[in-house]
Formats: structure tokens, sequence, C-alpha cells
């Protein structure tokens, strides 16, 4: 089997799964300090999926890409623990502020940068946005193919690979030429824990930070600059506020309101 | 004046998606309102007389690709067509379903494109937009607006510079009307060999299989959604015995199904489906902003929530303050008792 080169595509990002009353402001917005930094969701998916191909293909390499904060390594190093090779944190002001073209801008030049790659895999979008544009994009800066909402890698050959998909209320099974970009969903396979040696083995480990020169980005298409979409405002918005009718949970309470929602014919 | 062009999605048995009918309703609103024409794409294979069910809408011209290879989808063919004709008629915008084909070529056009991409819309609007630094004013742009992450943020996003000025919305966010029955545009039948190349037809769908769907929310008349609060899957799916008994379809908040209480395809809110039922029974669900953006509409709201100052209370007509726990079997039995 062939030695495959696998970048995975993933990004740190709040847990908004279950924000907490304590993570609101009293204006009614989300603290985001409050918020644990986690690695997004169904990148760990895609990160399975890479090596899935690893044990396929022993001697392939994986290289975790993310882009964000210093702080974002973690998510190189968490890549490391569970069986990554090793990875770049894309990290700089101009990279501040990007929509997802400039996001995936940024991502496709170091991509380019790593030069050798045969599947590029991510998650199919991140909780904090849900936008799932992010892989599309990086396929197509890069002019290759994209198979989306990946559910489970089938097979391998030396130039082709098939994979099952989801689609609208069922899936489908398709096959790619490599090099090829794919987003993973969240009901794939969930990824293998850490492994306690490479723990200890890579808990120190170096991770090489890129800026914007060193990918030899463009930075008029990087960040706040390079997006085409504005954010032209944004409202705290308040519902109106409804007159509702309360009950508590007796007996009692419960049969007053069912007896209203029949007599009403809301229900039944 | 440059058009509005809506992409209009084939599902099984050549039908046209749902959404891509709300998209063209509201689409002839915004062209009405920008003076322009509205016009839709249409990709697949034996579309012979598609047009028919595209024109009540209002669409004064229809694109039809129609060849062998373009259903079922994929990604290159699709998206090799839109940039073709994107570049040949200028539209000044595109919108489309976010649906699993809307997501998957949205993206990859808007990158060929350059021009930005706003997902999951839950309102599209026209305005000006001035652009503080250079203190240019931009008018008749396409408000695309939508939740933020934060709290209840809503975000009006604009594409300024650049066209198409592309969004997503999802099904039924948008309502569906016809315009006029007897309403006839244009049809451009394209040679689709002109846009698409071989190279475009490298990736090969071997198999599918689609399903009828395991559940009716977007008809339901009564939905009863569950939210983390219900604590585990097996709470969760007392919903679906009381959903029994009165006739109601099962729904969830984002976080139930982050952790596993329900499937993805019973997603409520702004990322999920929207509904508009006569009543919405909500249980141990808080009311986030991205939920409550799926489900404001309905006519009457139930909340059943342990705490008294969940922000779905204040939206809600009836509110039972009590955990699910106790009040889910309370609901069953009386409801049995006085339905006997
Ligand atoms: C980009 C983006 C898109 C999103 N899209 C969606 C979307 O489409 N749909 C969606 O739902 N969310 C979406 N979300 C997530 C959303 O912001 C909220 O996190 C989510 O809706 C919260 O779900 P919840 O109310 O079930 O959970 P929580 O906010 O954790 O609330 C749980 C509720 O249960 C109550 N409770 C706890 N125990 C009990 C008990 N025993 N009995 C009764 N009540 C109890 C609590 O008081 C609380 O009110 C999105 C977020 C982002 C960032």
């Amino acid at each position: 089997m062939k030695k495959l080169n696998i970048v995975v595509l993933a990004k740190q990002v709040p847990d908004t799964r279950h924000v907490g009353k304590d993570a609101m402001n009293a204006d009614g917005t989300i603290n985001r300090a409050a918020l644990p930094a986690i690695f997004n969701p169904e990148d760990l998916n895609a990160l399975e999926q890479a090596l899935r191909l690893k044990d396929m293909c022993p001697g392939s390499t994986i290289t975790m890409l993310t882009m964000g904060p210093e702080r974002a390594k973690e998510i190189v190093r968490e890549g490391m623990f569970r069986g990554a090779d090793g990875g770049y944190l894309l990290t700089d002001r101009l990279f501040a502020g990007a929509d997802t073209l400039a996001t995936s801008y940024a991502i496709s030049t170091a991509i380019r940068k790593i030069g050798e790659y045969d599947i590029i895999i991510g998650g199919r979008q991140a909780i904090d946005g849900d936008t799932a544009q992010v892989g599309p994009q990086v396929a197509e800066k890069l002019g290759l193919p994209q198979v989306t909402y990946v559910e489970e890698i089938l097979s391998l050959d030396n130039d082709t690979i098939t994979v099952k998909r989801a689609i609208t209320g069922g899936i489908e099974t398709v096959q790619a030429p490599l090099p090829v970009v794919l987003t993973v969903n969240g009901s794939a396979a969930p990824c293998r824990p850490r492994n306690a040696k490479l723990v200890m083995g890579k808990k120190n480990a170096d991770v090489t930070a890129w800026s914007v020169a060193d990918v030899n980005a463009d930075p008029s298409k990087c960040g706040l600059a390079g997006s085409p979409t504005k954010v032209k405002k944004i409202e705290n918005i308040s519902f109106q506020a409804k007159e509702s009718k309360v009950f508590s949970a007796s007996d009692q309470d419960i049969q007053a309101l069912m007896t209203e929602l029949i007599n009403n014919h809301t229900i039944g | 004046m440059n058009s509005l062009f809506v992409y209009c999605e084939i599902v099984e048995g050549r039908q046209i998606a749902g959404v891509s009918l709300d998209l063209l309703t509201k689409g002839r609103t915004l062209a009405d309102q920008l003076g322009c024409q509205l016009e839709a794409l249409v990709i697949g294979t034996g579309l012979a007389g598609i047009e028919s069910d595209i024109f009540p809408y209002g669409v004064d011209r229809v694109h039809i690709f129609d060849a062998p290879g373009l259903f079922p989808y994929t990604t290159a063919p699709h998206s090799a067509i839109l940039c073709k004709l994107f570049a040949e008629e200028q539209p000044q915008i595109a919108l489309m379903g976010a649906t699993v084909i809307g997501r998957d070529l949205g993206p990859r056009v808007s990158s060929a494109m350059g021009s930005g991409l706003t997902a999951d819309c839950t309102q599209l609007e026209i305005g000006e937009y001035e652009d503080k630094k250079s203190g240019k004013i931009y008018e008749n742009l396409l408000y695309q607006i939508r939740p933020a992450f934060g709290g209840n943020i809503i975000a009006t996003i604009v594409n300024p510079d650049h066209r198409p000025q592309m969004a997503t919305v999802r099904e039924g966010v948008m309502k569906r009307e016809i315009r006029d029955a007897a309403y006839k545009g244009q049809v451009i039948n394209h040679n689709v060999a002109d846009y698409v190349s071989a190279a475009d037809m490298a990736i090969k769908v071997l198999e599918r299989h689609v399903e009828k769907p395991a559940h009716h929310l977007d008809s339901a008349s009564i939905v009863i959604a569950g939210g983390y609060g219900m604590g585990s899957r097996q709470a969760f799916d007392q919903l679906f015995t009381l959903a029994d008994l009165i006739h109601a379809e099962v729904g969830a908040s984002r976080a139930a199904i982050d952790a596993g209480f329900a499937d993805h395809d019973r997603q409520i809110g702004q990322t999920g489906l929207t509904v508009r039922p006569k009543l919405y029974i909500a249980c141990g669900i808080s009311g986030q902003i991205q939920h409550i953006a799926g489900m404001k509409e309905s006519s009457m709201i139930m909340s059943i929530n342990s705490d008294p100052d969940a922000p779905i209370n204040s939206i809600a007509d009836y509110v039972i303050n009590g955990r699910v726990e106790d009040v889910l079997p309370k609901l069953i039995s009386h409801y049995k008792n006085l339905t006997k």
C-alpha cells in the first residue's frame, strides 16, 4: 500500500454545546472567557479517519494544521497524543477577523507550503459557526476535488479513494481521485483516545508557528482585509415577552393544564 | 440591472427541492424591490418541462442544463456550470438552499468567484451600507441576517465589493408562495458541453440509497422538543411515548443531539429545521437564539423547565416550572385519564 501524506485540518473552538448560566453576561451575551476551548468535535472524527488510513497504509504521515492564537498549539499536540506525526499553527495578527474565504485562503497557502499531500481531511463544520464552508473552499483554492459529509472511508487504492457519505435522507458511495479534500461528519466513528506513551513523549513537543510571511500569503487576502463579507451591524435582540400562564409540577396543575389544552382543541 | 439568481436543487423523482421554491418566493420579492429580473438555474438529467414548476413563482428566465451525468449531484460539474454562467451573466445576488448539496456547492463557487457567502440566513433584506473607513455608500445591498455566536445577537452581513452576493437559507425559513400560476418567462436551454469538461466528471457515484424521511416535523401540528435538560437518551425517549399519544413529532435542540439523546435530522433551529406547529412543547430547553430561530413562529409555545428564568419561558404561552422527569409522566397519565 502506498504511503500517504495526510493533512488534518482542525480548529480550536469555544465549547458552545451547552452554555451554562454562568457563561452568560448580564447583557445576555456569552462570556467567552467562561467557555472552555475545545478541539472542534467533528475535527476529531476527521482525525480518526486519518489515523485509520495510517493504520491501513503504514509509513503514512499525518500533519495537523490549525489557525488561531498561540494557545491553539494545543490542537496540534492533541492530535499528536492520538497518533499524528506533527503539525503547524498558523498565527498572525494579519489573519485575525477572517471570514471563511480568508480563512480558507490562509489554510491553502499553508498546505502549499507543506507541499506533499494525498488527502486533506477536516470536520464538516465547526460548532462556533456551523457554516461547513472552509473544507470546500480549501479544495477550490487548491484545485482539488472534494467529498463532504463523509461517514466512512471504505477503501483506498493507488490513486482513488472510496467513501460513504451522508446525503439528504440517505447515503451514497462515491469514488474520488487523489489528492482529495474530505470533510467528515460527527456521526462518523469517534476518535480513539489519547495514547499514554504519546502523551508522555509529546507533551512538550515544539509546534512550529507560521506567520503570513512564512506561508508566502498575500496580506491583502488575509484576515479582515481579505474578507469579502463585512458585518454591518450586531444587534442584541429581545423577544417580545408573552403573558404566560404559569403552572407548577403538581398533579392538580398538570391536570388543569391538560384539561385546558384538550378543551381548546390544542391537543387531541 | 443585474439579476437575482436562485439555484434550484433537483431531488429524487425530478422534483425541485422545497427550499428552492422558498427561495424563488423570497427572490421574487427582493427582485421587485431591486427592480431586477429573477432567474432560476436548474441542472440535472431528463428535465424536459421542468420550467412549468418554476415559472409560477414569478421567474423571468430559467436556465436549464440537461445532460446525462448531472444527476445525481456531484460537485465539479455543477460548480463549473455556476462559475461560468455567473461570469457571463454577472448576477448581483445568488441564493441556494442550506442543504447537503447547497453547502457543498455554495462555498466552492464563492471561493472560485472570490465572493463572500453567508450560511443559514434567517432573513434577507435590501438596504444600504456605509463603509466607515472610506465613507463610501453602497445602495441596494443584500442584508444577510443570521444569529451570531454569543448570546441573543443577530448579525447583519453585507458583501459590498464582490459579486454575486451569496447566501444559503434552510428549508422552511422563508415562506413559499406562488406568484401567478400563469406567469410566463423565458427558457434558456444551454449546451452543457460548453460548461462541463470530461475532467469535471472525475468523482463517481457508485451507489445511492434514499429513504423515506424518519419524521414529518416540517408539517406536524404538534412538536415536542427535548433539550439538554432531558438528561439522557432514555429520558429523551419518553418524548416519543407522549408524541404517539397526542400525534406529535419529536424534535431536539443541538445540545441534546450533541449529547447523543437524539438523531441529527431532528435538530430544530437556525442550523436545523424551522417548524411552525400549532403547539410547540419545549422540554428542558433553555431557549438560545439559534434554537428560537427555528420555532418562534409556533402558534402556541409550552415550556417545561426547572429554571423559572429560562429565556424560553419569556416567549411561552404556558410555562410549567418543574423537572421534566416529574412533569412528563404526569402529562402522559392525565392525558390518558382525560381522554379515556
Ligand atoms: C453557529 C451555531 C449554530 C447553532 N444552531 C443551533 C440550532 O440550530 N438549534 C439549537 O437548538 N441550537 C443551536 N445552537 C446551540 C445553541 O446556542 C444552544 O447551545 C442550544 O440550543 C442549547 O440547547 P439546550 O437548550 O437543550 O441546552 P442548555 O442551554 O444547556 O439548556 C438546558 C435547559 O434545561 C433545563 N433543565 C436542566 N435540567 C432539567 C430538568 N431536570 N428538567 C427540566 N429542565 C431542566 C435548564 O434549566 C436549561 O434551561 C447553535 C450554536 C451555534 C454557535
